[in-house]
């Protein structure tokens, strides 16, 4: 009875440091939002006289409406477009390859499936200059038809990798039936496979979605005039607008973070999930 | 008969093998296109002498690959990236494999934190890189306020060539390390709540259960985030080029910031290009060593 008593307390202990750490934790996590949030609602110069902890005087809006006038719609309007092609022709053609890697019985099946996969490790840095000279050459530098391309083409190795090993799970008889009735290969896949994919593609679509919307390297190397660039890039251009204006920048990062965060509330467990589907096993 | 049969199957063999060549063509093309091609054109330009614009581009052989491998500047990148891969895997898996012990083990009514502690993945790099600039101001920000409160002075922790680098990999661990935690707890379902059951009818404690049964269950797990954090740590770019650019002096520099400073502000793109091979030769080797350390028993 003792030992219990003293395992039992022993355990109330390390609750309460758990908790504790745990709070730690979260202040951490937590305090450099509040920072941007809080000080987005100040006046230019009411940080610097304050502290950056102080709640600011009124709730001041000035920020956001020149900011959502300074041509932050435009760099919205350029990641949706970029977005949602990118990830239609991605979750096309992946789906496309992913089908026979999975489902058919041929020789190079397996070595193309491993040089898919293994482009996932390579670094965007080793195509930059070469993928530069491409946009020049085809004169689609500074336009964000440039992006589309190596967008999808960094973003198809993980998704076929992740597409392969979902289309496995179909069951065979699936098919086996479907080839009793005289269905052809193709017609399967659009009829069958598919559909029965969508699962697995609505994970990958968060998961790369996610990525070609924070995509940066790329954006910054084959784009350059304002109108013309993704919202990464647009916190870039708004600081050199409002380098000093610190008030004025925090409201910019908010403005950027209010997307996810929107999707993180609708979509909690399903963003979540996705946000982590590079993390299958490999 | 028997011939009729094998040439049936040959010719349902060569239609399987035209429709998988149909169905693969778009993303093969895109791969050549976007990551074959260039990375056999890098190692080209990193023979020239080329500026990136005018038409005068001089061959000069080796003399890039000569010059790179004396570049001191270059392997003080190179250990700032093993450096960031280190620390990322010695501070953002343990840390991660607690907070999703503690959520485990806490169960639904913890579900706050695990909102709160995955927020910093909703923001993107480039921002945070941002949010971090001003946060960590020497006049005004957070840690020289708190400073303040204790009565400290202001700290100048992005200035400094010391502190520089630590302060980045705490960012980055900042950023990462809810996607560990995320991925932990995945490592935790796949663990059968009988386990736990067994074990907890035959005494053991929750501490005991951790170390003795659920660690030992969730290697794998912790294997194949420690290669992911490794592979992400080499590849590293977005949030050190909008904090420091590399700097104070060269004390942040990675492989990719120097690269893409020489490429693309100093206009080498010879010598960008063969820093750029070279970064594409050592992240192959330690990736190819480390799985091979990592993975090789178990390889089938």
């Amino acid at each position: 009875m003792d030992s219990y008593k003293k395992s039992r307390r022993k355990s109330i202990i390390a609750w309460i440091i758990a908790f504790v750490l745990a709070i730690g934790a979260a202040i951490v996590s937590f305090m450099p939002f509040v920072f941007m949030v809080l000080n987005s609602f100040k006046e230019k110069f009411e940080m610097l006289t304050k502290g950056v902890f102080q709640l600011p005087d009124k709730l001041n809006w000035s920020n956001y409406t020149e900011v959502l006038t300074g041509g932050f719609g435009n760099y919205f309007k350029n990641s949706v477009i970029v977005l949602a092609i990118s990830l239609i022709l991605l979750l096309f053609i992946s789906a496309c390859a992913s089908y026979p890697l999975a489902r058919f019985k041929f020789k190079m099946a397996q070595p193309i499936y491993a040089i898919i996969v293994a482009c996932m490790s390579i670094p965007v840095h080793i195509t930059l200059i070469p993928v530069f000279k491409m946009s020049k050459s085809t004169g689609l530098y500074d336009t964000i038809w440039s992006l589309i391309g190596p967008y999808i083409a960094f973003a198809v190795p993980i998704s076929v990798f992740i597409l392969t090993s979902f289309m496995k799970e179909i069951p065979r008889e699936i098919e086996e039936s479907a080839e009793i009735d005289g269905c052809g290969k193709i017609q399967m896949f659009f009829s069958m496979i598919l559909p029965l994919s969508k699962p697995g593609m609505a994970t990958l679509a968060i998961y790369n979605g996610v990525n070609m919307w924070n995509e940066f390297s790329f954006a910054n190397t084959l784009t350059q005039s304002a109108q013309n660039r993704t919202l990464p890039l647009a916190i870039w251009e708004f600081q050199g607008q409002y380098s000093m204006n610190t008030p004025m920048i925090m409201a910019v990062l908010t403005l950027t973070l209010l997307p996810m965060v929107i999707m993180f509330i609708v979509f909690q467990d399903k963003l979540v999930k996705g946000m982590t589907a590079g993390a299958v096993k490999g | 008969m028997n011939e009729k049969g094998i040439s049936l199957a040959q010719l349902r063999q060569r239609k399987t093998r035209q429709t998988a060549a149909l169905f693969l063509a778009p993303v093969v093309i895109l791969l050549v296109v976007f990551i074959a091609y260039p990375i056999i054109d890098t190692f080209i330009t990193s023979g020239y002498q080329w500026n990136g614009i005018s038409a005068d581009k001089k061959m000069i052989g080796l003399a890039n690959w000569a010059k790179l491998i004396k570049d001191t500047k270059f392997w003080t990148a190179f250990k700032n990236n093993v450096i960031i891969m280190v620390l990322s895997i010695v501070i953002q898996i343990p840390l991660g494999l607690a907070m999703a012990t503690f959520l485990d083990f806490g169960g639904k009514k913890l579900t706050v934190f695990k909102v709160i502690w995955f927020i910093p993945m909703l923001m993107s790099s480039v921002a945070i890189g941002f949010l971090f600039t001003y946060a960590l101001a020497t006049n005004g920000g957070i840690v020289s306020t708190i400073s303040g409160w204790f009565g400290g002075g202001n700290i100048d922790l992005l200035g400094n060539p010391k502190l520089a680098l630590l302060t980045v990999i705490l960012i980055i661990a900042w950023q990462f390390t809810p996607f560990y935690m995320v991925y932990f707890m995945a490592g935790y379902t796949n663990i059968p709540y009988d386990v736990f059951e067994a074990a907890r009818i035959d005494g053991a404690t929750r501490g005991q259960y951790f170390w003795k049964i659920a660690l030992p269950l969730l290697v794998p797990s912790i294997k194949s985030a420690a290669i992911l954090s490794m592979v992400g740590s080499l590849k590293y770019f977005d949030l050190i080029y909008v904090m420091t650019g590399g700097g104070p002096g060269t004390s942040t520099e990675l492989m990719a910031t120097y690269m893409y400073k020489e490429s693309f502000k100093n206009f080498n793109m010879g010598y960008g290009s063969a820093i750029a091979g070279g970064m594409f030769i050592l992240i192959t080797m330690v990736s190819m060593i480390t799985m091979k350390l990592i993975n090789g028993k178990q390889e089938d």
